[in-house]
This record gives structure tokens, sequence and C-alpha cells, in this order.
């Protein structure tokens, strides 16, 4: 805001604006070979998990058609072929025993993964900036009660909570979605302490005091004033949180109490994995070896935005500088 | 110091209150026919009509809730069908599987988690603290660069995902080490450390790239400030800098996530226990959610929050303890 003013007290045309708050963070990342790197393989996870149907009519598969002809029945169950069955039709070859085609099941897991890490992510975060922005503008009452709820919240170790609750809710409602609602209903403390935190340092600054004193509302100063100065650091807890979720929703299903067969997700054909490494270790390391991939990628464009969108650490980068330099020779 | 002490432990009681309040509203009241989760799916009305006479459930739900918390303050009598079964002091309920009493449950577990953590809990600090140590120390250079990505790897990897790694190398490959498993310390102290070595090693593993990441950012931090320059100009070396200085910094910090995580692990070590076959808390745990044992999951996600609460108070008292700059309030 500070920068546009510098521009318009100028009063000259050709100065050229600096570049808006999206733009910088585009910048600053992608000069990040790390993250950029990380980008790009989520980026194709993202369209694999998207193009889950597209992809497996491609390959003429389906993730839950039996193939028993396809396994060795005398051997157990073991897959017919080089490194459990590859063949052209079965591009990863097939899973032990049932002789499901994994490529498509690995195809369908990841639309599960990362869906319900999303979905649980999004729920938090909401969930956290309403809780935090309702502590911080509220009442000193509120601020109280709802930091003792947070306080019980931090209180709850999440695999364990989420366990139980997984226990008592009928097996009829959609699995995917409860695991989403439960991971990301019981992990809000952190973002909602984040954001309490600095949206009352934020409630003392000036601009806000002005928007106060002009007779605006609390949720319009929440939304217009507090807000945009809370998107850095909510968006790299997000960014964060988001590849944590995948783990804790891989562990779940790893438990038996997550997705249920026969949705897939990677998590859970880690669990029937388990016993076949020796026959058929590609089943083990296909789902390993991605959930690592995906959630290291993740990790990594994690870190990538919080470098993005810490100034500190950002201008180690020298991204941005240039239309700095424009607008205060612009102003001289 | 005491102030702060009794009013964070009185914040830490009511904490705890309100766990039992929200877990005894969860299970009890909101799965509809707790009779019927105790008795089983095969159980006749009749049946269902004993057990709800059994546990009460026709009292109104503040009786119902005040016996919950009488039995853990003062303990109470449960009625076995054929006798009255008193349940001492800290009592969590029966378990409707086994008819054992909770309490007993987890204390026989905990020894058996406490052997997991604490074998854990001395690899990671290790781990973690060293590479820390070393990326400060070797900062700018190969070292730190390749510790940095170990350090990234370690935190993206599921412990799940390393322990069957783990598992199929050196229990099945190689075969160098047996299968894991978990025999008491008093029985045999060899048998013990070789049973849990893989599940300390995977669990440090993972666990260490926190604390490699806290260690080292915390002595970068140091190595920047200017007493440390002075020592420099004095003309200390590098490695007394590191060593004796640097060091210090990281301290308080580390001890205080220590605490926590050693609070969380008693809860938390759901996966490894699983996993790896050993029968602590965390894999009673996720068994009594597979059958809807309500009293041991709510018994053991209460013992596992008064943990964390616990954990939470210590890391606060330890880091002022450790870093004298910070004052209680």
């Amino acid at each position: 805001m500070s920068e546009a003013l510098l521009v318009k007290e100028a009063g000259a045309a050709p100065v050229v604006a600096p570049a808006s708050g999206a733009r910088l963070f585009w910048r600053r990342l992608r000069a990040q070979r790390a993250a950029s790197a990380a980008a790009l393989v989520v980026l194709l996870l993202v369209l694999v998990a998207l193009a889950a149907p597209l992809l497996t009519a491609l390959a003429g598969q389906d993730p839950n058609a039996y193939h028993p002809d396809l396994v060795d029945s005398a051997a157990g169950g073991v897959p017919i072929g080089p490194f459990g069955g590859i063949s052209a039709d079965h591009w990863l070859g097939v899973e032990p025993q049932t002789g499901r085609d994994l490529f498509a099941r690995i195809v369908y897991g990841a639309r599960v993964s990362l869906g319900v890490a999303l979905v649980a992510t999004v729920l938090q975060i909401t969930l956290g900036l309403i809780i935090g922005l309702a502590a911080a503008l509220g009442s000193r009452w509120v601020d109280q009660l709802l930091s003792r709820i947070t306080d019980i919240n931090v209180a709850l170790p999440i695999m364990v909570i989420a366990l139980a609750l997984l226990a008592i809710v009928p097996e009829t409602f959609p699995r995917p979605v409860l695991i989403a609602l439960v991971i990301g209903g019981i992990n809000w403390a952190g973002t909602s302490k984040i954001v309490r935190a600095q949206a009352l340092t934020l409630k003392s600054l000036d601009f806000v005091s002005a928007a106060r004193l002009s007779g605006r509302g609390k949720w319009s100063i929440a939304r217009r004033e507090l807000l945009p100065s809370l998107a850095a650091p909510v968006i790299t807890y997000a960014a964060l949180a988001f590849p944590s979720n995948i783990i804790v929703e891989a562990a779940l299903s790893f438990l038996g109490v997550g997705i249920k067969p026969p949705t897939p997700s990677w998590g859970q054909m880690l669990t029937e994995a388990d016993t076949w490494y020796q026959a058929a270790p590609t089943y083990l390391l296909l789902p390993a070896g991605l959930l690592f991939v995906t959630v290291l990628a993740l990790t990594v464009l994690g870190e990538g935005v919080r470098t993005a969108l810490d100034p500190r650490a950002a201008s180690r980068l020298r991204v941005g500088t240039k239309s700095a330099k424009h607008t205060e020779g612009g102003a001289a | 110091m005491t102030g702060f002490l009794v009013r964070r432990l009185g914040g830490a009681v009511l904490v705890l209150f309100a766990l039992t309040a929200i877990l005894y509203g969860i299970f009890y009241v909101a799965p509809g026919d707790v009779a019927q989760i105790a008795c089983g799916p095969r159980c006749s009305p009749a049946q269902v009509a004993q057990v709800t006479e059994q546990l009460r459930l026709n009292d109104p739900l503040y009786v119902q809730y005040g016996h919950f918390l009488q039995g853990i303050v003062a303990g109470r009598d449960f009625s076995t069908g054929t006798g009255v079964e008193h349940c001492s002091a800290p009592c969590l309920g029966v378990s409707y599987q086994s008819d054992q009493q909770v309490t007993q449950l987890i204390l026989a577990k905990l020894p058996v988690t406490g052997s997991l953590v604490i074998g854990a809990f001395a690899g990671w600090l290790l781990l973690g603290v060293g590479t820390g140590v070393l990326s400060a120390w070797r900062r700018g250079r190969l070292t730190e660069r390749v510790l940095t990505w170990l350090t990234l790897a370690g935190a993206a990897t599921p412990v799940f995902v390393i322990g069957l790694l783990l598992i199929i190398v050196f229990c099945s490959t190689l075969q160098w080490l047996p299968a894991p498993s978990y025999v008491p310390f008093a029985e045999d102290p060899e048998q013990w450390a070789w049973g849990l070595l893989l599940p300390w090693v995977s669990l440090a593993l993972i666990e260490s790239a926190k604390y490699a990441r806290l260690t080292r950012s915390a002595m970068l931090e140091t190595l920047a400030e200017d007493h440390v320059r002075t020592f420099r100009a004095y003309g200390v070396g590098e490695r007394a800098i590191i060593g004796r200085h640097a060091l210090r910094g990281a301290v308080a910090p580390v001890i205080a996530l220590s605490a926590l995580d050693f609070g969380t692990m008693f809860g938390g070590a759901v996966l490894t226990e699983s996993l790896f076959g050993i029968p602590g808390i965390g894999r009673e745990l996720v068994h009594a959610v597979k059958v809807v044992d309500l009293p041991v999951v709510v018994g053991m996600v209460l013992v596992t929050g008064f943990f964390v609460v616990l954990a939470n108070a210590l890391a606060d008292v330890l880091y002022a303890l450790a870093d004298r700059r910070v004052v209680l309030s």
C-alpha cells in the first residue's frame, strides 16, 4: 500500500509499479530451484489424480476388476510374469491374489490420498482462522473460552483421537469424507494459535485503529484489514500441513481404520502389501515410494512457499529488488 | 516460580477435566446404543436389557457422568452380573471385551510403551542434535547440504514405511536381526534390547529430523550474535565456539521439544507399535477401536491427554530453567 502511495505522490505516469503480491510470490518461488522442481512433481501428481478415470481408460483397466487368471493360485496367488506381472496391459503389474491392476489402483489411490488431505487441510485452516480471529477480536471472555478450547485441542494426540472417533461412526458413512472431517476437525489448534497471536499484534497497529475509528464493524475489519496480513503465515502453515495430513491418512488406512477396501488408498495398499514383500516387492514399493515422493515434494514446496513469503528469507533470493528500485527512482 | 507452577498445574487439571467431559459426551452419548455395543452384535434384546441394567444406562446423563468422574477420583463398584467388583481410585471403567479394569490394563501396557519410547528418545536426541551440530559447523559446505536433504527426507517418510523397509532388509533379506518382539527388561535385558532395536531405529530416524533442524537454526542464530564475534576476535577456535557457545543456545529449545515429544509419544507410538507388533498402549488402542471397546478407548485417550498436558507444563518449566532470560508468568 505504501509503495502504491509513493508512485502516486511522484505523479509521474511512466513509473513502473511494483510487482503485486501474487506476482512477487511466484517470482520468488520460481527463483528456488528445489521448490520449482517440487512444484512440477506436485503438479504432475495432481494431474494424475484428476485424470484418474481418463488414465485408467487409456490403460484399459478398472481398479476393482479381478483377474484371477493373472495370479498363480497354486503358489498362493503370486502374480504371473516378471516384476509382479508387468505387461503391455498391466503397466505396473497386478495385485497378488486378486490380480487387480496396480496402475489403476495407484492412480485412483492418488485421488483418495491427495483429496482427503486437501479437504482436511482446507477444513483445518478455515476452522483455525475463524476460531483464531474470534479469539483475537471477541471480548475477553470469548478469548479466554476459545483459548482454553485450543489448549484442550492441543492436548488431543491427533492419531489417537482420530482412531477413537473412527470407531464410533457407523460404517455406512462415506469413509474418505469422514477421514477428511476427522483430521481437519481435530487439528485446527496450530492455525488458530498463529492467527490469534498475529491478529492481536495487528490489532494495535495504526491502519487497523484507523479502520476502527472510521466506524467499520469487527468482521469488516477482520476481512478487509486483518485477513490480507494473515495470508502469509496461514498459507505457509497450510502448505506444510498438507503433506503431514497425507501421512495421517496413510497411517490411519495402514492401521486398518481409514479408507476401507475396495477403495484404494496408498496407506491401505501398504497394509495389504505388508505380507507380500518377498513374492511381489513392487506391490509394496509402489505405494511406499509414491508416498515418500509425494510428501517430500510437498514439503520442499511448502518450504519454498515459506521462503517466498518471508521477507527476510526472500531478500536473499535477490528477486523483486529491480522493481523496488524503479519505484525509488520514480519517487526521487 | 511456585506461583507459576501452581497456576500451570491448576490449568492442566481444568483442561483434563474438560477433556473427560468431551470424551464422555462423544463416546457414551453420541453412538446411541452403548448397551448393544457393550453386549456385542449377536445379543438378544433380553441380554441387551440386562447389560443396560448392569451399566446403569437408564440413569440420567449427569448421574452417569458423575459416576464416571467418581470412579476416577474415588473409585467405584461395578456389578459383573454375578457379583460386585470394586475398581479402586483412578478407575477408568471396565473393558466390555475382557471385563478387565481399564486402569490395570493401561498399567500393564505402560512399561512396554515406556521401553519403546525411552530407547527411541535416546536415539533421536543423539542423532538429531548430532546432525544439527554438524550442519551448523559445516554451514555452507557440501556436508550441510547433504544433511539438509537427508533431514527433509526423514521428515517426509512415514514411520511405517521406514519400519517396513528396515524389517525387510535386516530381518528377511540379510537375516541379521530377529523379528522385532517385546521381552520384558526384567526377564532378559539382552533380548529386550535386540527385540526393540528396529523400532527404536525407525522412530529415531523419523523424529531426529525435527531436532536436527531445531538445533541447527538455534546454533546459527547464536553464531550470528555479537558476543560470538567478540570470542572470534579474541582468537577462540571454531571448535570451542561451536561446542561451548553456539550449542548452549540450542539447549533450551531442544529440552522443551523433548519434553513435549516424550509426552506425545506415550500415546502416539500407535504406528510403531502396530507395525512391529509391540504390545503397548498404542496397539491396544487400535485393537480396542476395532472392537468398539469404549471404556478402553476413552481411558487410553484420557491417559494420553494426561501425558501431553503434563509434558506441556514440564516443557514450560524446563525451558525457563535452561534459559534464564525467560520469565515465567
